[in-house]
């Protein structure tokens, strides 16, 4: 027989962090299957966090040693300067939401029961909790980490689905409110299927167009292949569709206020940290690498898109009554912000510019946005979460402490200088300017003024204004919620401050660009 | 040694500190304490500074941000040290008139001292910035603090000031965060010191939107006529103490920047824009004085007062003649302490009265003769009366824009008429006649109301009938600026500044 078929090559230690965040994920399933109810939570955490800090550690070897500059598995993920920072990133912000997560108040007891029926009332009696959180959250991180250094769009594809599917049911979780976390479950699934949908079909079309799915051979096709450009035109969008979905960019935002709002808390603060850091290492590969050849037709879309997003999430945020809501449009806002860097192409060493502005200001905003997160599920009222903001005013009064450091957080979303939101925006915008995309930027700066607006509202509101006489009162945090609070403000004022250092990995990350 | 950062320093450690005393009394106490050492450093520094050394003195200079080209680099001109002066002069002082002003609303007293300090620290900071994006680092950082001044212990509309005066300030900033990026990359020298971006734009066009980026954020801030709108709701809202701050040295920062950023880095747009920005200073002297006569409220007057003043200092500036330069520069100063003691004499009343409205006085001057005599002074000062420090300022601003510019400044001349009137009016009404009910137990200044007023009327007095050690510092810093500009007096005048000192 001649048919000696070649063992594929992995390049397993290139992987290490991924796969040991997969294995304690699956370690989890099985501690869910055979560990007694009572020990589950205390043997979750551990691995949980263990898993992520050995995955973080990794991360840092694989840089010290030196970056690879060939795509791991076959060319099928890449493990290059971008995707280790954006990995480090997500494993930060992955472990400081899991010290939220572990306040297991936020969770419901059993999901499947109907709100207020006697099953659940059983449940809560029974002391059942949904302790198969951590190993959902370990394959949403998982997926997050193959995402945007995955190499060619199935991978891709599979990493969004290993990504979103764990994070659809845990948006269902809530423990309060829960028919809006049902609906916020319901919502993200059915609009992430369609998502997804239209990721697939674009992959399929720009297979038939290039005739693979990798991610460097469909940018030579680019130039290669003629008379099939419908192919190319209609999969590129669909692709982008898919796409933009994931960041929240509009008109695709839609599911991000009612998802936001519905979710468990600190579940949010996974999604709107983790998920958008990972999305946006994604969106850049496909865009940069894939269609990096095609810029001059995407690039006015993206442009667009931008214009919108930003406007969109600045505009309908002044409308907000709901905390998390305003977060919401709030990060849309941001995911507009970002774009702009994303349309800021050039030459290679522009490229690596707005490369390494977006990286930043990835860091910066996930930090910031865990943090506030955090702080919305410290101020609590009889039905849970103080969700309105009326219910927010004069917090100044009461717990000046939490109350300012909250302020900061808004601070450092408007962008005032010497918190870390200012040196991101203004990295982001000075890579545009030198890109030539100057029209954004003042687009950018208009609706960061509008933006600004709806922070100060809050802060008005909570220092300002009078106390309400059966106003929320703010819960002692448990120890864990104060390490993410106290992490993020220290975070986004080192980063207001000093931001050298993290610019420097930044730089150095983004320097050799995405490989092929 | 590094004065400007021992100065901010102090006020920033100050800060914390007062945050840490645990009463309220000794926290005022500390606060005065660490205010005076500031003023005291800064005299010091100022013996030290020679006028006809170098442009920049006290110089220092670290890289913050390598990857920006940013600096941490400061040093100060004649320029700078007059109004970092103004500031640590006027900040012990609001401290002393603010002892119970943030006791009213049950506000944290300690926050209010706080913020002041770091307030101070900014402003010496702001001046003192060598590096355009340090400049603009502090520009808008400062907005913060003052913001919850207002917000926090204003009166009764006080979260609607707060918002409309952020929200302004906030929008310019941004205008001149852009025209800051933009500068940079063109220049492309892969730094933001000041003195290696001067005459690095050289297309005009380039400078005109440069400038404009600038200018406009310059003149919301200033308050330029027609960019004002914030300025009567801000200060009427807010506590006195933070009122004279904020017209007194916040709004110097908008003139300051177009006399250092506008005219030294825009050279060319900036003689473009010239007729524009006279145009716009002359109705602001006229428009901002006629609507302060219509005023019932003070310190809405007062605020509009500096609309018309402002209106002044911009002509001042952009009439680009040494005398000009000069007297716009010695303008923000008297400014700062003409305004000042308005601002505080009409606190102390409000607060005595509980209405803010002139209607609900009358007589005051027989019950409070003090209060009164000072009031008066003060409203002299804001007419600029012949011996008063700001009649030096505002004739050599004249006297410097009709060198240049005839018409604008025979029109400009109305203001002081106008000022006249709505000063003596304000005057009358609330202090002359028959005492009205309401202030007939009206207690006359206390001891510490009279030290907080006593240096202010001092000083105006003292810079009235000697200026000269203001305007040696000053004369050297605005000539080099205008050797930068690359303009030069128009010959065939009388130099009539000698006469008027």
């Amino acid at each position: 027989m001649n048919g000696n078929i070649p063992a594929p090559t992995i390049e397993y230690a290139q992987l290490a962090p991924m796969l040991v965040v997969f294995g304690a994920a699956i370690v989890g399933v099985l501690v869910e299957a055979f560990a007694p109810r009572y020990l589950r939570s205390a043997i979750h955490l551990p691995i949980t966090l263990l898993s992520l800090a050995a995955a973080f550690g990794l991360t840092i070897w694989q840089v010290v040693k030196g970056v690879p500059t060939k795509a791991a598995a076959m060319g099928a993920v890449a493990v290059d300067g971008p995707s280790l920072f954006i990995w480090g990133t997500i494993l930060v912000l992955a472990f400081v939401s899991v010290l939220l997560i572990n306040d297991e108040d936020h969770f419901v007891a059993a999901a499947a029961a109907v709100p207020g029926s006697a099953e659940e009332e059983q449940a809560l009696h029974a002391g059942a909790g949904h302790t198969e959180v951590y190993p959902l959250v370990l394959f949403a991180v998982g997926g997050m980490l193959l995402f945007p250094a995955a190499n060619d769009l199935l991978v891709m594809f599979v990493a969004l689905e290993v990504m979103s599917l764990p994070l659809y049911l845990l948006c269902g979780l809530a423990r309060r409110r829960r028919l809006l976390s049902q609906e916020a479950a319901v919502k993200y699934f059915l609009l992430g299927a369609f998502s997804s949908a239209f990721f697939l079909y674009g992959t399929a079309l720009l297979y038939g167009y290039a005739g693979s799915v990798d991610l460097a051979k469909i940018s030579t096709a680019l130039g290669a292949v003629g008379g099939q450009d419908t192919l190319l035109y209609v999969g590129a969008a669909m692709l982008g569709v898919g796409l933009l979905f994931k960041i929240g960019g509009a008109p695709f935002q839609a599911w991000k206020p009612d998802v936001y709002q519905g979710s468990p808390t600190p579940i949010t603060a996974l999604m709107a940290s983790g998920t958008l850091v990972a999305a946006f290492g994604a969106l850049l590969r496909v865009f940069w690498v894939a269609l990096g050849g095609l810029d001059w037709d995407w690039s006015p879309v993206l442009w667009g898109v931008a214009i919108l997003t930003m406007i969109v999430g600045a505009v309908l945020a002044i409308t907000q009554t709901d905390i998390k809501r305003m977060l919401a449009y709030s990060s849309i806002a941001h995911g507009g912000f970002l774009l702009v860097g994303v349309v800021a192409t050039g030459t290679a060493a522009q490229n690596s510019a707005s490369l390494s502005a977006i990286l930043f200001y990835l860091v910066a905003y996930g930090f910031t946005t865990v943090g506030a997160f955090a702080i919305v599920t410290m101020v609590r009222d009889a039905g849970g979460e103080a969700w309105h903001l009326s219910r927010w005013a004069g917090l100044g009064k009461r717990s000046p402490l939490l109350a300012g450091t909250f302020a900061f957080f808004l601070l450092a979303f408007a962008g005032i200088p010497l918190t870390s939101g200012f040196f991101g925006k203004y990295a982001v915008f000075q890579a545009a300017v030198s890109g030539g995309a100057l029209p954004l930027v003042i687009v950018g700066v208009v609706t960061s003024a509008v933006a600004a607006f709806f922070y100060v509202r809050v802060i008005v509101l909570m220092f300002f204004s009078d106390p309400a006489a059966d106003g929320p009162s703010v819960v002692l945090p448990s120890r864990g919620t104060a390490l993410v609070v106290g992490v993020a403000a220290l975070a986004t004022v080192f980063l207001g401050v000093f931001p050298q250092p993290v610019l420097d990995l930044a730089q150095n990350a983004a320097h050799s660009l995405f490989v092929r | 040694m590094p004065w400007l950062s021992i100065l901010m320093g102090v006020s920033v450690l100050g800060a914390l500190g007062v945050t840490l005393v645990r009463n309220d009394k000794l926290a005022k106490q500390f606060t005065l304490g660490v205010s005076l050492v500031v003023l005291a450093l800064a005299i010091a520094m100022a013996v030290g500074f020679n006028p006809n050394g170098d442009k920049f003195q006290f110089v220092e200079k670290y890289v913050w941000i390598r990857s920006f080209g940013v600096h941490y680099a400061v040093g100060v001109d004649g320029i700078a040290l007059v109004l970092i002066l103004l500031s640590v002069v006027l900040v012990p002082i609001v401290v002393l008139a603010s002892w119970h002003d943030a006791e009213a609303g049950k506000r944290s007293v300690r926050t209010y001292f706080s913020l002041l300090l770091v307030l101070e620290a900014m402003m010496i900071g702001v001046f003192a910035a060598t590096d355009v994006f340090l400049f603009y680092v502090f520009f808008e950082a400062m907005l913060i603090p003052m913001y919850f001044m207002i917000g926090s212990y204003g009166g009764a509309q006080r979260s609607y000031a707060a918002v409309k005066f952020l929200l302004y300030s906030l929008f310019g900033g941004l205008l001149m965060l852009v025209a800051v990026i933009a500068l940079y990359s063109i220049a492309d020298k892969h730094t933001f010191m000041f003195s290696d971006l001067i005459g690095t734009i050289q297309d005009v066009n380039t400078q005109k939107w440069l400038f404009l980026g600038f200018f406009i954020a310059f003149a919301i801030k200033a308050p330029l006529w027609p960019f004002h709108t914030w300025l009567p709701d801000a200060a009427a809202q807010a506590p006195a103490g933070a009122a004279v701050l904020l017209v007194g040295v916040l709004d110097k920062v908008g003139t300051y920047g177009m006399l250092r950023f506008c005219l030294e880095l825009f050279p060319d747009a900036a003689k473009y824009f010239t007729p524009l920005v006279i145009t716009l200073s002359v109705i602001g002297i006229v428009y901002g004085a006629i609507v302060a006569i219509g005023q019932t409220d003070m310190k809405r007057l007062i605020a509009y007062t500096s609309v018309s003043h402002f209106g002044f200092i911009a002509m001042g500036v952009f009439a680009m003649t040494t005398n000009a330069g000069a007297g716009a520069t010695l303008y923000m100063v008297n400014h700062g302490f003409s305004t000042g003691a308005l601002f505080l004499i009409a606190g102390f009343l409000i607060h005595r009265r509980g209405s803010q409205y002139i209607a609900d006085y009358g007589g005051v001057q027989k019950v409070a003769p003090v209060l009164a005599g000072t009031f008066l002074v003060a409203g002299l000062s804001s007419l600029s009366l012949p011996g008063l420090s700001t009649f030096v300022s505002e004739f050599m601003v004249l006297v410097g824009t009709y060198q240049r510019y005839l018409v604008p400044a025979i029109i400009a001349t109305t203001g002081v008429v106008l000022a006249a009137i709505y000063v003596l009016w304000m005057y009358q009404r609330t202090m002359n006649g028959p005492t009205a009910e309401s202030v007939k137990k009206l207690p006359d200044l206390s001891v510490r109301e009279k030290w907080v007023i006593a240096p202010l009327l001092a000083l105006l007095l003292v810079f009235g009938f000697y200026p000269k050690p203001l305007l040696d510092m000053i004369h050297p810093a605005v000539k080099s600026t205008l050797t930068t500009v690359q303009v030069s007096d128009p010959a065939a005048v009388v130099p009539v500044a000698k006469e008027a000192q």
